[in-house]
């Protein structure tokens, strides 16, 4: 039962990631390509010898994003179906299409938009090599921060619930949530290690393609899980009640 | 009364947590390792020598989001 769903996951996961990484060739690299040779033109302008190629930027722009995006895809598919699997059943009455939509916006809102804002997608030639631990370790604990902040606004809407209506839990919900950001956000370090005389265009149209590529894998996991999962369970509550009912 | 529980419109039954437990523990494990290799290896930490993991999916790591040099 949960092997097969965590299999559909990964698989999911994996044409989400082949979409994304179309997404990531088309509107992600060009920016890539303007931020490395920025990086270039400053090493060269303080004399640096030029950085030694270890992969090739025509790997690193075909294979190697590749291999990146669709692991990260067949993965967040796979953990997404896990999460899914605990929620099935247990948000209302809401189907396996609803359920696995309704997973997909919030948990991309809980691990990509809200720690964004914080920690933002940065290109290359953007960010200290010493801090990078440091910085690792930051946006990480945003995400774990977010993730619980969100499960427990979900546990309190589901307690509302009854009380309030749906419309009306869900918004104190997330109001909570949006509480428990303002006071992270205000209590962890702030991180601005763009250069002086880095293109703001080419920042701003790096985040946009950043987000753009987790929007195309979130977008097809809810969407496209939900479809290939609703016969299974279909079959499986039926069967279910009719033994219960038999 | 089975007409109404043989509906599709049936309510969602919730698969049991015991389950559910033994893939999450392995599999987010495995899952969890994935993305960790694609996303920080051989830049905050490193299980392997050298850094040809973290060039490689260097495009991709910058942009999915993970902090880099």
């Amino acid at each position: 039962m949960v092997g097969k769903l965590l299999l559909r996951g990964m698989l999911v996961g994996l044409i989400a990631g082949i979409l994304a990484f179309a997404f990531a060739r088309v509107y992600g690299e060009p920016q890539v390509d303007k931020a490395i040779a920025f990086e270039e033109q400053k090493a060269q302008a303080a004399g640096e010898a030029p950085e030694e190629e270890i992969v090739s930027r025509t790997t690193q722009a075909g294979i190697g994003l590749a291999t990146g995006v669709l692991v990260y895809g067949a993965a967040l598919g796979g953990i997404f179906s896990l999460v899914f699997a605990f929620a099935y059943g247990r948000l209302g009455s809401l189907g396996p299409r609803g359920t696995s939509a309704l997973l997909a916006v919030l948990g991309f809102v809980a691990v990509i938009v809200i720690p964004g804002l914080k920690y933002p997608a940065n290109p290359p030639a953007v960010g200290n090599p010493e801090t990078i631990g440091y910085r690792t370790e930051l946006f990480f604990i945003m995400i774990l921060v977010s993730v619980a902040a969100m499960v427990a606004a979900v546990g309190l809407a589901q307690r509302l619930w009854k009380q309030l209506g749906a419309w009306n839990a869900a918004i104190v919900a997330a109001l909570a949530y949006l509480v428990v950001f303002a006071l992270v956000k205000a209590a962890l370090p702030n991180i601005n290690e763009v250069p002086e005389d880095f293109s703001a265009m080419v920042l701003w149209q790096f985040r946009v393609a950043s987000l753009g590529i987790q929007l195309v894998l979130w977008a097809v996991i809810g969407l496209a899980f939900g479809a290939v999962v609703e016969r299974q369970l279909a079959t499986r509550s039926q069967g279910g009640l009719a033994r219960r009912y038999a | 009364m089975s007409d109404i529980a043989l509906s599709p419109g049936a309510a969602p039954v919730a698969i049991p947590v015991r389950e559910i437990l033994p893939w999450a523990i392995f599999g987010g494990l495995l899952l969890l390792l994935a993305i960790y290799f694609i996303g920080a290896e051989e830049g905050a930490t490193s299980l392997i020598r050298g850094m040809y993991v973290h060039e490689f999916v260097h495009d991709g790591r910058h942009l999915l989001g993970f902090p880099c040099h």
